[in-house]
């Protein structure tokens, strides 16, 4: 069901780890979908993506989403790393299955909770970036089907 | 990886070379159809009859109380929704259970937008139906009690005997959905007081596309696929012979080897149960521990994912299965593990090995070696991992 490149960064994830004293970290997704990623960026002070890291739990697209974003930000400047959408994402994999689109909004999500943390602990503002809707909500309940 | 292990039994099991063998006559030599006239075809016909037989011998059932369908899913649909129609004057209220199969609970939701109200059952922390529960939902227009003999996902039996007697002395009609235990555990369908029983080929290495349901004689429900007179013109459509052949095949070599198999498949269940518990931290054991079928494992391994496992086992040749949300196609994690009270977080982490009887020891090894390897990889990614582990060092 997966695209070779997804398999590829699931096996082989890039950048799996945590920055210390990062600059930004973002954390979207929820652990009751099943879904919950942690990006860590490092920024120079010409705004340069030095540096990312990622953990995730969640199920192989969620991994390769991550692993590919994490890619695709690293060395841009934050103006670059805006541009990238969750399509692009999804493109640079090849696709992914249409149950599994969420997991590249996740994180292109991911990305953005981590600038704005960075851009909240310079107080400094990014074009264009709000401020992220989805965190952790652990303990929330949810609407389910009924059985 | 030329490497194959296959630990999926509750999803589907080989078809024994025994059954094929049995079958391949009836594809090119006696393909004759059973209801046709000419003596030719009379070779089909017998072999129905000798399928039947058996597979009636097996549940102390008389031939004529035994069905064949196209599985276990038409066989609970025809169960509920031809109770619901010929008893429906009599009342509109069914009681299952929340842990059933969906073939159960989808029927069951079709039914109740059609008028009917249906009962679902709590189970308790090991997936048991509480009888006390059963008891006390029964009311003057109960028509059906529907509980399933084993659970697919944890394998926990049910007391299937007491609940044929509260059943009975109810006079409600009692339907089991027997698919995964029919093959593996004794059942006799007068002891349990059962009424209606489903049964599916595949899962006792028989064929796919062929099942059964028992219906005693005297309950009146009718035909669900509606054609030409065969099954007591109970069920229309020419007969599945090959598939039926293979059927009876593979319920003789399963009764016949039905302990020692049990015996065999419980060593290693046991033995991979007590390896993984041991050598991996924060897992849990999902159904009971004794009453459970003889060839199943689930476990919940925390701060992981059932979908990234799964793969990861694929990629060392072992196939398996998950109760995640990500395997199920929607975004909750299994129906059953949340009925058991698993929050889904922990449910999403759900991994289920079922062996058959030519699974060894050294591949519960191998399988434990890797699943460690694998679930400390994943939780190296995970930021729950991360989370938990922080709070610990505080």
């Amino acid at each position: 069901m997966y695209s070779e490149k997804v398999m590829d960064h699931f096996q082989n994830p890039r950048n799996v780890g945590e920055i210390e004293n990062a600059s930004g970290v973002g954390t979207v997704g929820n652990a009751k979908c099943g879904d919950i990623m942690r990006i860590f960026l490092d920024i120079d002070e010409n705004q340069i993506i030095q540096d990312v890291k990622f953990k995730t739990f969640g199920c192989g697209a969620a991994v390769a989403t991550s692993s590919m974003a994490t890619e695709l930000v690293k060395g841009k400047s934050i103006e670059e790393a805006m541009k990238i959408t969750n399509k692009a994402v999804m493109e640079a994999l090849d696709g992914l299955p249409p149950v599994k689109v969420h997991c590249s909004l996740l994180a292109e999500e991911a990305i953005h909770a981590a600038l704005w943390d960075y851009a909240e602990k310079n107080g400094i503002k990014i074009e264009g970036l709000e401020k992220p809707k989805s965190d952790i909500h652990e303990g929330e309940e949810e609407e389910e089907e009924d059985y | 990886m030329d490497k194959l292990i296959y630990l999926d039994n509750a999803a589907t099991t080989k078809t024994a070379p025994e059954v094929v063998e049995a079958m391949l006559p009836y594809f090119t030599n006696f393909f004759g159809n059973p209801s046709s006239i000419y003596s030719f075809a009379a070779e089909s016909k017998k072999a129905i009859a000798d399928a039947r037989e058996k597979i009636a011998n097996s549940l102390g059932a008389k031939s004529n109380e035994i069905y064949f369908t196209a599985g276990g899913s038409e066989s609970d649909n025809w169960a509920l929704k031809a109770t619901a129609e010929a008893y429906g004057n009599k009342g509109k209220h069914i009681i299952t259970s929340k842990i059933e199969h969906h073939a159960i609970l989808h029927t069951c939701e079709a039914l109740e937008k059609k008028g009917y109200e249906i009962t679902y059952l709590d189970v308790d922390e090991y997936g048991v139906v509480k009888l006390e529960q059963l008891k006390e939902a029964i009311r003057e227009d109960t028509i059906l009690i529907s509980i399933m003999f084993a659970n697919n996902e944890i394998g926990t039996i049910q007391p299937i005997k007491e609940i044929g007697n509260i059943a009975r002395e109810r006079g409600i009609l009692f339907h089991t959905d027997a698919v995964q235990a029919y093959g593996h555990v004794p059942i006799n369908v007068d002891e349990y007081n059962i009424d209606m029983l489903s049964a599916s080929g595949h899962k006792l290495n028989g064929p796919k596309g062929i099942g059964f349901m028992y219906i005693r004689k005297g309950v009146k429900i009718r035909s669900f696929v509606h054609g030409g007179a065969q099954e007591r013109s109970r069920r229309a459509g020419t007969e599945n012979v090959t598939g039926i052949v293979g059927f009876g095949k593979a319920v003789e070599l399963a009764f016949a080897n039905l302990e020692e198999r049990n015996k065999k498949e419980t060593q290693l269940r046991d033995y991979l149960i007590e390896k993984i518990q041991k050598e991996i931290p924060y897992c849990r054991l999902n159904g009971h521990r004794e009453l459970r079928l003889s060839n199943n494992v689930n476990f919940s391994f925390r701060f992981i994912e059932g979908e990234s496992m799964l793969i990861k086992l694929d990629f060392a040749g072992i196939c398996a299965s998950s109760g995640s949300a990500c395997t199920s196609g929607s975004l909750d994690p299994s129906h059953v593990l949340l009925a058991i009270g698993l929050p889904h977080e922990i449910a999403h982490g759900s991994l289920r090995i079922t062996v058959g009887y030519e699974n060894t020891m050294e591949e519960m090894d191998y399988v434990v070696e890797n699943l460690k390897k694998i679930i400390e990889d994943l939780r190296n990614m995970s930021p729950l991992y991360e989370d938990f582990i922080k709070k610990q060092e505080k």
